[in-house]
Order: structure tokens, then C-alpha cells, then sequence
């Protein structure tokens, strides 16, 4: 396998082509059979890949492919070609596999839906450009993918585009990640500038010549890299478009939020860490964003009333715990919750889908209630999605977010503050998980009638998939455990060869401070199980008390309930500005100044004619004279004029 | 092969159009067949050329040379290499997908045939001749078809903008002209290119000589501030008009900076570069906003013209070989991408009998096909990795970038801008609900259209996926070029006008690529004054004292 990487790409690709362009001639079943297979046979090359990638020895783990040249102009150079290592094979898996089921789960949840191919091309086609993007042996072949998720996002975000706010969002997610992108490509070319490559192995191998640590280069270029990433991965202050982006079919914000897209930033931080490590103010910037953004989203997804508007926010809150995994130097862990969070995020969008799907499309949290005893499997797992969020022992969030708050405190780039935010968002998360469970599935019912008694639960095409997520989201830890519980740590034992043993397995720091690590963890679990309580009292014992509570605290309700007005910001500051200033220099400098010029020098010489057509008498007396003054005129000048 | 290829390529579509001259004007179905097939052996035997054309050298290929009016020493000389290959394969290919596309004109079928043909014959002209006299005759001569396409199929300001375009264009090239002839008596009575390439101008003239070419190219281009004629010309336009107005005529003025100015006065041509690189600058963010807010399709289209040229022309003075590559092939790019884009607006506007923005919406359901058409060539101008945009762009600013690292993060910002105007011009007119006519008067692609696109799409497809092909071929002659500029380049004298601009260059340089512009002695500089006339040797002197300083 390890010799036909390609093929991981291949088959999304060879189905996106197959469905996007002969699936209006095929049936349904053949749409959603050519798109699940495409994406599982990814899996299981995905698979077998990471397998034999296992079976080499810790330090050769990593296979370079190169395809063929593709751009080549003097000293600038850029291969297609892949690299499979231990990072891209646990990125590769997540993918694909997660893309799987949310693959199966759409054929249940769009087979209305007459756009069902052209559905079906885009999601492959996504996965194609996340797996190009993870797979991609340099950076500019990285860009491909990177934008090519952009593309996807666009289109799937847009796919219900003849709803206005759908095609609104779609545009909004572009141009974001676009401003993103720009300081992405800005860095890409100081990258080239420096090394004079742009692929991965020669900048690792350079850097340290390269780039004197802690210099302005290094700090410039992860910078820039990183401004991409707040685009990609919906940080502040990029992180607008993500909230819109619940126009799309659920299941896509599934696959956007969880397996493909959002997570390309903190891939991308990861995969470039040698550069990291020689920029710690950039670490820093990195860790710092990542808390602030996580505390920021959470405490919006406090009081949200639309079930995937609190999802989304969750996601950006969580990505910053995975950036301020990167910025103390916690690759590993961050890569860590990168997968965590892919199954149970993934899990919990199914769960809302499923929930859509029984309400004929509500997504108002205000609208729903009692949902349990109609759909139990959603409701179970979704309960189990929403207890991992929270982070309860011993699902697997639990360990990959300790993971990164241990290190936010004990790593030299950590800093107590760092530790505190985190465990203050963890709380907030609890509340905001358990709010949206409790309120949608118990509590009275606030269903309108006929919705009511279509009420069902969803087939098992939907719910099959949503259970393989939960019994992942519970048990896909268990390859973290960390070394205070006895556990060997065997994910970063694997990326080690890409992050360099840092930790060494963590043996010797436990040595030191378990204690320390375990009390932090206890206090972050019950400062947990805080949240949870209170979301219960809120919602299930005193249904009157989040009335009473957000009419005292009526201005924070507010600011929360419309997101801090960010949106209300940008319009004004940026777009508007933009726009104005665009339409003034067309209507008042161009047409108004640049175009008057010219048709005012074109003017000048048709009334210059008019006034040299008066010599044109056709008399020849006056002909005679006009000859006679220039005769004068020309002998005047050659005898006097020198 | 002795054949002489260019001459029939060149030829081959005024033989077309004599041949029509004698067809019954009602046979119009013949007509436009005949007219096709032409354009089409055309573009085959240009295929010819890729193929045969050799990579390793950046001598002329295929050269043709005799001499036509020996008294003036004019010949009749032709011939390409790396830098104009490309364009006469986009020339021949834009000509017969705009030929095919013009099937849907109704009057004076045989006339408008007869135009577009004559039309290619001084397209593909300008992109072969190297005889100065030879190139001025087919530069101007190209003008003719153009005014009768505009001014007689153009729409209801047809008259405006044709006297606009064409006055605006004649002012340009009647400096050149003046041009052209100093340099004939500068270089020996003689209008050969390469020959005159050899010569040494004199710095102060060359100024003056540059400037005269320069305005010629800056406003067939056009450059900002040149770019008036532009939107008043492809609104009023017939569809054909506009895919060849902006996909081959504006390559003329690009091209012509390429081979004219650059090489003959590569002196005067460094000295300017902060300029044009400012003014290309502008160009590209001030046609990127103004495109954003335009009501109408066509100027929309039209302005983003303006922002992606100002791309060729940074990546062309940037003068290193990424920027110069780049900007060669994101010419062929635009060509394609912007052809594209008024070929469907065009089609749109058969549909809908308007291009006003905010008359339309929703088309994508009705026409599904057009759409996804429309969303690829779109994505190509926005310049996405993996189509043909991107490949050129990133180029140009890698190229731009080693030479001032401002300039690239400032055009960088275009490259934001152009998702901007195409996205929110696509969620207007493509998606929300559905506007104007009822869907069932509408009909999506016929097979006519869907060939005129297909293959457009299928180049778009190409270059952004494997342009090997593409940058192998004037990867020669892209460096033989820059040398000879390097080479000749003398101790360059900055015009006091330029120094801020100059300055805003170097202080976001950190390592310089900008010294290999200066060399210190004007080492091999080949002179050619034994073939220079006294008449010549008192001219010279006589710009010397007058020049710029």
C-alpha cells in the first residue's frame, strides 16, 4: 500500500467525477452506493496504509511519493506528491472514516432530496481535497487541498442555494477563509524566499540553519501560517463565517465541523511545529488566541436557542482548546483531541440531524422537548456525545482535553492563566452540552401539533452510523491513556517520531508531579460536573430559573444572545466601508474624473477643429495671406531669431 | 517540415474570407460553416506548432523571412518563440470557439463572418511578425474588423464606444509609429526586430522611445489610468467581439511590452518598472473594487479585466523568471477564463434579454448546466489551486515577492478582492430565488453551446493541473530575455519622478534580487555602430542633450 498512496485519493476523487458528472443518469441507489464505496475503499487504503506504516521501524516511519512536477519555473519547484507518516496516517483514518458514516447517514437523511447526486459528488469531493490536504508531501500541494475544502465548503454550504441566506453564507465562508488565506499564501512565499523549497522534509531538515530561533523570519512565517489558520479553523477574529455555515445539510456541518475543514488548521500547526518551536512568541500567540477563542465561543453557546448554532460554537470552542494544545507545545495532545472531537462532534451534528429530520427541519431549541421517548438511539447518544464534550471520565475527551490542560500548565510554553481559561471553558461546555440535551430531549414538550405527530426515529441508515460514532467517542481514548493511569500513552508514543519524543512517554514528568496532574484533573472534571448541575437546575428541575436569570442579567443575555455583535462590527467597519469606497471610486473617480479626462482631451481637439475650420474660407486672397505671414514669420526667425 | 506555417496560419483565415466574399449571402448556414471549418484548420495547424516547437532554445522557430520592400529594408519576416507561442494558439483557439459562438447572429451573417475572420488574420499577425513595419500594419490593421464588429452588431451606445475604442487606440500607436521610425534610423534602415534589439540606444532616448511604445501597449492593455475604453467597449460589444476584445486584443498590449519594450530598451525599460509596477498595483485593486459594485455583467467582467492585467504587468516588470512566466501564462489564462465569461454571459443574455445584475437570480436551477459552467470558469478567475488561474498568479506573486515583498502582499489583497466581486456576483445572479423569466421559457445549454465551453474548460482544467507543458516552452526564452535585459541593462539613472516608488520597493526588500538589475559595467554589451549611419550618430546626440535629465 505504501507504495500506492494515490489510490487513498483516487477513489473520492474517481467517484466525485463519476456522480458529478453522469449521476443525474444514475439512480439514487447507485449515487449513494458509487459515493459510500469511494469513500470506503479510501478507508480501507487508509487503513492498510497505516497498518504498514506501523510494521516499519518508529524512525522510518515516513513514505514519500512523488506523482509528477507541477509547477516549475526557475528555482521554483512544486511536486504533487504525498507523504505518509504517523501524523497523516491518524489524520487519513480520521477522515476517511468519519466520512464514512456520515457518507452512510446522508443517504437516510437526503434521499428526498432531488439534488442527490450532485450531493453526493461534493461531499467525495471534499474528502478528496481533506485527504490531498493531509497527504500533500509540500506546502504549496497543502494549498491545493487547503483551498480545495474552501471550494467544497462553498458549495455545500450553498447547496440549498435558492434560500437566500444559504447562497449569503456560503460567499461569507469563501471570502473569510479567503482573507485567511491571504496572510496563508503570503507566508507560503516567505517560506520560499527563505528556504527556496516549499517541501515539507527539506524545510524540517533546514530550519534550524535556516532560521535563527526566535528571529523575526521564523516568527513572521508561523505567523502568517497561522492567520490561515484562524480562517480555516474559525478562530478569532475569522471565526464568523463557521456559525452561518449550519445553512448546508446537516450532515455536511457534520463532516465540516468534525472530520474535514476546521481541523486543517490545527493539522497544518502541527505538521509545521519545527517552525513553531523556533517562534515561541508565535507559540504564544497560538495558545493565547486558542484560549481566548475558546472561552469567547463557549460563553456564546451559553444562551443560543438553535441547536446547531450551539454546535458550532462548541466546535470553535474546541478548536481553541486544540490550538492551545499546539501553542504550549502539545502537539500530540492536540492531535489527540483533534480525533476525540471528530467522533463525538460528528456524533452530536448526526444526533441534531436526526432530531431535524423527526421535526421536518426545526432547529429551535425553544421548539422541541420531550423527545426521549420517541427516539431513544438518538437520544442515548447523543447523551453520550454531549457527556464527552463535557469531558466526564472516562470518555475519550476526557483524556485528550486533560491531556492539553496538564500541559497548559506544566509545559515551559504553559502558563497557569492559560490552564485557568481552559478549565473555565470546560465548565461553560458542560452547561451549554447538558442545556441543549436537557432542553430538547426531556422538559415539557413545546412541539407544534402536526410536527408533533409525524414525530419518529430515524431509520436505521442514520442511526446505525450514530452509534458507531458513541461507542467511538467512548472508548477512542483508550489509545491516550496517559501515564498516570497506568496507561502507555501509545497515540503519542506513535506521533513521536513526528514531534519528537518530548514527553519520552511522560514517565519522568509523572514522576515528579502526578499528584499535581491528578488533582488538576479532578478539579477540571468536577468544575465539569458544575456545569452539568446547573444546567439541570436550569433546565430540568426549575424551568422558570433561565427566565429569572437572563432577565437580571438582561445586557449579558444580550451580548451573548447576539454574539457579542461581531457580525454588526464587520458590516460596519469593513464591509460597508469597502463597498462605499468602491462605489466612489467608480461613480466619482472614474466615470466622474479619469473618463472626463479623456473624453475631455477627445473634446478639446474637436473644438480646437472648429476654430482652425474658420481659416478653411476657401478664398484664395486669404490663402495668400496666410502664406505671406508665414513666409514673413519663418525669414523673421532665421535672420533675428538666432 | 518547409511548409511555411505562419504565413497559412496567418493567412489561411483572409483566404477564408475572400472565399466568402463570393457566397451568396442567404446560404448562411454555409456560411458559418465554412467560416468555422476555417478557424478551425487554423487552430489545428497551430497545434502543429506546440507540438513541434523545440523547448531547449530560445532561438525564433518557424521563421519566415524575405525581404518585401528592399529599398526601405522592410521584410516580410515571422517567427515565435517561448514568449509568443501561446498566444497564437490562444488567438487561433479563441477565434474558432468565438466563430462557433457567433453561430446565434442573425443579421448580415456573411459580413460578420468575413470580420471575424479578417480579425484573426491581424490577431495571429501581431503575434508573429517581427518586422516592426510588419507589425504596425497588422496591429493597426486589426483595428478595421474590430470597429465594423462593434459598430455594426454592438448593442444601442455601439457608435460611443467604438469611436472611443478606436481613437483611444490610434492616439496610442501614432507615438509608436514615431517610434518605430527612430529606431529604423537608429539601427541601420531597418525594421528587424532582433537586429534592432542589438542596438544601443542612447539612455535619454530610449526614455522617449520607451514612452512612445509604452502608451501604445499601457492602453490596449489597459492599464490603469487607460482603462476607460474598456467597459464602454465590451458592454456595447456582441459577444464574440467581447471574448476576442479581452481575451486576445488586450494580450496585444502585454505581448507588446514583452517583446518590444523589454527587449529594445531594456535600459529605460528597468528605470520605469517602479512605475509600471505602481500603476499595475493600482490596476489590480482599483479594478478589483469597482468590479465589485458594477450593476451590469458585462463591466463587471469587464473591470476584473483591468485587475487581472495589472497582474500580467507586475509579473512582467517584476523581471524574474517566476513573474515573467507567470504573467506569459496568465495571459493565455485570462484569454481563457475571461473568454469564457463573457461567452456565458452572453448566453445568459440570449436567455434573458438583460445583463443587469440585479434583474437576474436563481438561474442555477432552471439552467444547471450553464451553472456549473459558469462555477468553474468563475473559480478559475478567482484563482483557484488546481485550475488554470491559480498556477499563474502564484507565479506572478512569487516573482513579484523576490523582487519587493510590499508589492506582492498588496496585490495579494487583489487576489481576496476577485473572490469577492465573482462570489457575490454568482450568489446575485446564480442562487437565491428565482427572478426574471418563468423557468419554463428557459432552456439550459444547447450542444452547440456546450462544445463552444467544453473545450475551454478543458484548457482551464489542463494548465492548473499539469502546466509543465506549458511553462517548459518559454522557460527559454523567459531567460534568455531577462539576461539580455541584465546584460544590456547600463548603469541605470533613476528619473527623480520614480524614486519614491523605487523607494517603496527597496525598504520592503530584506535580500535583494533588485542588484542583479545593476550590473556594474556594461560587460558583452554588443555593439552594432559599424552599421550605423552618421544620420543616426547626430540624431543621437541630439535626443542626448534634450533627454529626460
Amino acid at each position: 500500500m505504501l507504495d500506492h498512496l494515490w489510490l487513498i485519493l483516487f477513489f473520492p476523487l474517481a467517484g466525485a467525477l463519476l456522480n458529478g458528472l453522469a449521476g443525474r443518469r444514475l439512480g439514487k441507489k447507485s449515487v449513494s452506493f458509487t459515493a459510500c464505496a469511494a469513500v470506503g475503499l479510501s478507508f480501507l487504503a487508509s487503513s492498510k496504509g497505516a497498518l504498514d506504516l506501523w510494521k516499519l521501524p518508529p524512525e522510518g516511519r515516513s513514505v514519500e511519493q512523488a506523482l509528477f512536477t507541477w509547477i516549475d519555473s526557475g528555482a521554483f519547484r512544486a511536486e504533487a506528491g504525498f507523504q505518509l507518516d504517523p501524523l497523516s496516517a491518524i489524520m487519513i483514518l480520521v477522515v476517511s472514516g468519519v466520512s464514512f458514516l456520515i457518507h452512510i447517514y446522508s443517504i437516510g437523511y437526503m434521499h428526498e432530496d432531488r439534488d442527490f447526486s450532485r450531493y453526493f459528488a461534493f461531499l467525495n469531493l471534499f474528502v478528496f481535497s481533506m485527504l490531498l490536504l493531509v497527504l500533500a508531501n509540500n506546502l504549496l500541494l497543502l494549498y491545493v487541498g487547503w483551498e480545495g475544502v474552501g471550494l467544497c465548503s462553498y458549495l455545500l454550504i450553498g447547496f440549498w442555494f435558492e434560500r437566500r441566506a444559504a447562497a449569503a453564507a456560503a460567499t461569507k465562508a469563501f471570502i473569510v477563509n479567503r482573507i485567511g488565506d491571504f496572510g496563508f499564501a503570503i507566508g507560503i512565499l516567505l517560506l520560499f524566499f527563505t528556504f527556496g523549497t516549499l517541501d515539507h522534509t527539506e524545510i524540517f531538515q533546514r530550519a534550524p540553519e535556516k532560521l535563527q530561533g526566535g528571529g523575526m523570519m521564523a516568527t513572521a512565517i508561523t505567523l502568517l501560517l497561522f492567520v490561515g489558520a484562524t480562517g480555516k479553523s474559525a478562530q478569532l477574529p475569522l471565526y464568523v463565517w463557521l456559525p452561518d455555515a449550519m445553512e448546508g445539510p446537516t450532515p455536511v456541518s457534520a463532516l465540516i465541523h468534525a472530520a474535514t475543514m476546521v481541523t486543517a488548521g490545527v493539522y497544518m500547526v502541527a505538521r509545521f511545529h519545527v517552525l513553531y518551536e523556533l517562534a515561541p512568541f508565535s507559540l504564544s500567540v497560538v495558545a493565547i488566541l486558542g484560549a481566548l477563542t475558546a472561552i469567547f465561543a463557549a460563553s456564546i453557546g451559553l444562551v443560543q436557542n438553535d441547536m446547531k448554532r450551539v454546535m458550532a460554537y462548541s466546535t470553535i470552542s474546541q478548536l481553541g482548546y486544540m490550538f492551545l494544545g499546539c501553542g504550549v507545545g502539545a502537539f500530540a495532545a492536540a492531535i489527540f483531541h483533534l480525533m476525540t472531537h471528530a467522533f463525538f462532534k460528528a456524533l452530536l451534528f448526526l444526533g441534531a440531524g436526526s432530531v431535524m429530520h423527526a421535526l421536518s427541519g426545526e432547529t429551535d431549541l425553544r421548539r422541541m422537548g420531550a423527545l426521549k421517548e420517541r427516539m431513544l438511539v438518538t437520544f442515548w447518544t447523543m447523551a453520550l456525545g454531549c457527556a464527552t464534550l463535557a469531558g466526564m471520565p472516562p470518555l475519550s475527551a476526557f483524556f485528550s482535553k486533560d491531556e492539553i490542560l496538564w500541559r497548559a500548565w506544566s509545559s515551559p510554553y504553559g502558563h497557569p492563566l492559560l490552564w485557568f481559561v481552559g478549565v473555565a471553558t470546560a465548565g461553560l461546555t458542560a452547561f451549554y452540552a447538558f442545556r441543549v440535551l436537557f432542553v430538547a430531549f426531556l422538559g415539557p414538550p413545546r412541539i407544534d401539533g402536526k410536527v408533533a405527530q409525524h414525530l419518529h426515529e430515524s431509520p436505521k441508515v442514520m442511526t446505525v452510523p450514530m452509534v458507531v460514532l458513541a461507542v467511538l467517542s467512548v472508548v477512542g481514548g483508550s489509545i491516550g491513556v496517559p501515564a498516570v493511569f497506568g496507561g502507555g500513552n501509545q497515540f503519542e508514543a506513535f506521533l513521536a517520531s513526528v514531534f519528537g519524543a518530548q514527553r519520552a512517554g511522560g514517565a519522568e514528568v509523572a514522576h515528579g508531579s502526578a499528584g499535581l496532574e491528578l488533582f488538576l484533573m479532578a478539579v477540571s472534571t468536577f468544575v465539569a460536573l458544575g456545569g452539568i448541575w446547573t444546567a439541570y437546575r436550569f433546565y430540568v428541575r426549575d424551568p422558570e430559573l433561565p427566565w429569572r436569570t437572563a432577565a437580571r442579567f438582561r445586557k449579558t443575555y444580550d451580548l451573548l444572545l447576539n454574539k457579542y455583535y461581531v457580525d454588526e462590527l464587520y458590516d460596519l467597519f469593513i464591509v460597508e466601508p469597502l463597498r462605499k469606497g468602491a462605489v466612489f471610486l467608480w461613480k466619482a473617480f472614474d466615470i466622474q474624473v479619469v473618463d472626463r479626462l479623456v473624453n475631455g482631451i477627445a473634446s478639446l481637439v474637436a473644438e480646437g477643429s472648429l476654430v482652425l475650420r474658420r481659416f478653411q474660407t476657401g478664398l484664395v486672397p486669404n490663402y495668400v495671406l496666410f502664406i505671406l505671414v508665414g513666409v514673413v514669420a519663418v525669414v523673421g526667425y532665421l535672420a533675428f531669431g538666432r | 517540415m518547409d511548409l511555411p506555417i505562419l504565413s497559412i496560419i496567418t493567412f489561411l483565415p483572409l483566404l477564408g474570407a475572400f472565399i466568402l466574399l463570393f457566397v451568396e449571402r442567404r446560404r448562411e448556414a454555409f456560411i458559418k460553416g465554412l467560416a468555422f471549418v476555417v478557424s478551425l484548420v487554423g487552430f489545428l495547424l497551430s497545434l502543429h506548432l506546440f507540438a513541434a516547437f523545440r523547448a531547449d532554445t530560445p532561438e525564433l522557430q518557424f521563421v519566415e523571412k524575405v525581404p518585401w520592400v528592399e529599398g526601405l529594408g522592410v521584410s516580410y519576416f515571422l517567427g515565435i518563440d517561448g514568449l509568443s507561442l501561446f498566444l497564437v494558439l490562444l488567438t487561433t483557439f479563441l477565434s474558432a470557439v468565438a466563430i462557433l459562438a457567433s453561430f446565434s447572429v442573425v443579421h448580415k451573417v456573411k459580413e460578420y463572418m468575413i470580420c471575424m475572420l479578417l480579425l484573426e488574420t491581424g490577431m495571429v499577425g501581431v503575434f508573429v511578425a517581427l518586422d516592426l513595419l510588419l507589425f504596425y500594419i497588422f496591429w493597426e490593421a486589426m483595428l478595421i474588423p474590430m470597429y465594423f464588429l462593434i459598430g455594426v452588431w454592438g448593442g444601442p451606445r455601439r457608435i460611443y464606444a467604438t469611436w472611443k475604442f478606436i481613437l483611444y487606440t490610434m492616439a496610442g500607436s501614432v507615438l509608436m509609429l514615431v517610434g518605430i521610425i527612430i529606431l529604423y534610423l537608429l539601427g541601420g534602415r531597418t525594421f528587424d526586430l532582433p537586429a534592432l534589439s542589438q542596438v544601443s540606444i542612447p539612455p535619454g532616448l530610449q526614455r522617449w522611445l520607451f514612452f512612445a511604445f509604452a502608451l501604445a501597449f499601457a492602453i490596449k492593455v489597459p492599464m490603469f489610468p487607460f482603462h476607460t475604453w474598456l467597459p464602454d467597449a465590451h458592454v456595447e460589444a456582441p459577444t464574440a467581439g467581447s471574448v476576442l476584445l479581452a481575451g486576445v486584443l488586450l494580450k496585444m498590449g502585454t505581448y507588446g511590452f514583452l517583446r518590444f519594450a523589454l527587449p529594445l530598451f531594456p535600459q529605460a525599460s528597468v528605470e520605469f518598472a517602479p512605475l509600471i509596477l505602481f500603476l499595475a498595483l493600482v490596476g489590480i485593486l482599483y479594478g478589483a473594487l469597482v468590479s465589485m459594485i458594477q450593476p451590469d455583467l458585462k463591466t463587471l467582467v469587464a473591470y476584473s479585466s483591468v485587475s487581472h492585467l495589472g497582474f500580467v504587468m507586475l509579473g512582467m516588470f517584476a523581471l524574474t523568471i517566476q513573474g515573467v512566466e507567470g504573467a506569459i501564462l496568465q495571459m493565455v489564462n485570462h484569454g481563457l477564463s475571461t473568454g469564457a465569461l463573457f461567452l456565458i454571459v452572453g448566453m445568459l443574455y440570449d436567455r434573458m434579454h438583460t445583463r443587469m445584475i440585479e434583474e437576474l437570480g436563481g438561474l442555477y436551477r432552471p439552467l444547471p448546466l450553464l451553472g456549473a459552467f459558469f462555477l468553474i470558469v468563475a473559480f478559475s478567475s478567482i484563482g483557484l489551486p488546481g485550475l488554470n488561474g491559480f498556477v499563474g498568479e502564484f507565479l506572478i506573486l512569487v516573482g513579484t515577492f523576490l523582487r519587493s515583498k510590499l508589492y506582492a502582499v498588496l496585490a495579494a489583497v487583489g487576489v481576496i478582492l476577485a473572490a469577492v466581486y465573482m462570489l457575490w456576483m454568482l450568489q446575485r445572479v446564480m442562487f437565491g430565488e428565482q427572478r426574471g423569466q418563468e423557468a419554463g421559457h428557459l432552456f439550459d445549454l444547447s450542444g452547440r453551446e456546450i462544445a463552444v465551453l467544453l473545450p475551454v474548460v478543458l484548457c482551464i482544467l489542463w494548465i492548473g493541473i499539469y502546466p509543465h507543458p506549458f511553462l517548459k516552452r518559454m522557460d527559454a526564452s523567459v531567460q534568455h530575455l531577462l539576461q539580455q535585459i541584465q546584460v544590456r541593462q547600463a548603469i541605470s539613472h533613476q528619473p527623480s519622478a520614480f524614486r519614491i516608488l523605487d523607494l517603496g520597493l527597496r525598504i520592503s526588500e530584506l535580500g535583494s534580487l533588485h542588484q542583479s538589475f545593476n550590473p556594474k559595467s556594461e560587460i558583452g554589451n554588443p555593439q552594432s555602430s559599424d552599421r550605423r549611419p552618421l544620420i543616426a550618430e547626430s540624431l543621437r546626440e541630439g535626443w542626448n542633450s534634450s533627454s529626460l535629465r
